[in-house]
C-alpha cells in the first residue's frame, strides 16, 4: 500500500489551485507523501494543449463580461468548463511507485470515477458506443459525458486530473464544445433527478482511490 | 554530445506532439531540468534533459510529431 494525503481545498480560484498542485508535485519529487486534492472552482474555462479557440461557442467578450476567466493550461485534452457543483480531483501521484504508463493511469482514473458513481447507484461506462477514437477518454452515461479528464505529468508525478459533474449547471456547457466533441454533458443530479450531497461524494472519492490505486490514507 | 530522445510513455503509445520547449539553443541545462513538454491526446509529459550541458540543437519544433525513441534535442556536455 502506498500512503497518500487527502486535502479538500473547498471552492478555490483556478490559478491558486494550480499553484498548489505545482507545489505538491515538487514535494512528491522530494519524497513527500502523494496527495489527492479536491475542490470546486467558480465558473472558469480551461483550454488544454489540444484546445482550439473556436471550441468556445459564444463570443469571448460575453464570457469575460460575466467575470469568467479563460486559462490556457499545460494539461492534455481540449476545452472544459469548471463551475460550482462540479467536483474537481487533482491527484498528485508518483507513478514511479506503480506503472510508468500514461494511458494506464488514465484508465485507472476512469475506473475511480466509475467505481465512485456505482456507489451512488449510477452505472457509467468508459466510453460511449457511438464515440470516436479520440472521444474514448472520460466516463459516459450512454452518449452523454459525465466525467472529463486531462492530465499533466512531470518526472512521472501527475497533476491536473478529472472533473465529475455532481450538481453542475449543465446549461453552461452550451458555451463550449466540451473536450472538442459534439457531445451533451450530464451530471449525477440530472441522472438521479435530485441534487446530490457533494460532501457524500467527497467522502466516497477516498474509497474509490483506495480500491483502484491501492492507496492508504 | 548526447541526444535527448522521446521516452517510452506507456503501452501502445507510439508517438507524441511537441507542445512547447522550455529552453532554447545555447541554454545551460541540468540533468533534471524539464526541457520540453510533449502531448499525447489527454496527457502532457515533461521530458527531462537527462544530462547537464548546453542545448546545441532542437530537432523537433513545436507542433510537430515525434515517435518514441526519436531524437528531440542534442545537448553538448
Amino acid at each position: 500500500m502506498s500512503y497518500c494525503h487527502f486535502k479538500d481545498l473547498g471552492i478555490i480560484d483556478y490559478q491558486e489551485a494550480y499553484l498548489i498542485q505545482k507545489r505538491h508535485v515538487e514535494d512528491v519529487l522530494k519524497g513527500e507523501p502523494q496527495t489527492i486534492l479536491l475542490c470546486e472552482h467558480s465558473t472558469v474555462l480551461t483550454m488544454g494543449r489540444m484546445a482550439r479557440k473556436d471550441h468556445i461557442l459564444v463570443s469571448e467578450d460575453k464570457i469575460l463580461r460575466q467575470g469568467i476567466q479563460i486559462h490556457w493550461i499545460d494539461r492534455g485534452g481540449d476545452i472544459t468548463l469548471h463551475s460550482p457543483g462540479q467536483l474537481v480531483i487533482y491527484p498528485i501521484l508518483n507513478l514511479n511507485f506503480s506503472r510508468r504508463d500514461l494511458h494506464d493511469y488514465l484508465r485507472k482514473l476512469e475506473e475511480v470515477a466509475i467505481d465512485l458513481l456505482k456507489r451512488f447507484g449510477i452505472v457509467a461506462n468508459r466510453f460511449s458506443p457511438a464515440s470516436s477514437e479520440a472521444a474514448k477518454t472520460g466516463v459516459w452515461m450512454g452518449e452523454k459525458k459525465i466525467v472529463s479528464m486531462g492530465i499533466g505529468v512531470r518526472r512521472w508525478v501527475t497533476f491536473h486530473g478529472l472533473a465529475i459533474n455532481v450538481n453542475t449547471d449543465l446549461k453552461l456547457f452550451q458555451w463550449i464544445k466540451p473536450c472538442g466533441l459534439d457531445v451533451e454533458m450530464t451530471s449525477m443530479a440530472a441522472i438521479k433527478g435530485r441534487e446530490v450531497n457533494l460532501d457524500d461524494v467527497k467522502k466516497t472519492v477516498k474509497k474509490s482511490f483506495e480500491q483502484v490505486f491501492g492507496l492508504e490514507f | 554530445m548526447v541526444s535527448v530522445v522521446l521516452p517510452e510513455l506507456g503501452e501502445g503509445i507510439k508517438k507524441a506532439v511537441v507542445a512547447c520547449w522550455h529552453c532554447k539553443i545555447g541554454d545551460k541545462v541540468s540533468a533534471e531540468d524539464d526541457i520540453v513538454e510533449v502531448v499525447t491526446d489527454k496527457a502532457t509529459f515533461n521530458v527531462p534533459a537527462g544530462t547537464s550541458g548546453i542545448i546545441q540543437k532542437i530537432v523537433v519544433s513545436e507542433g510537430r510529431e515525434a515517435n518514441i525513441g526519436d531524437c528531440l534535442a542534442i545537448i553538448e556536455g
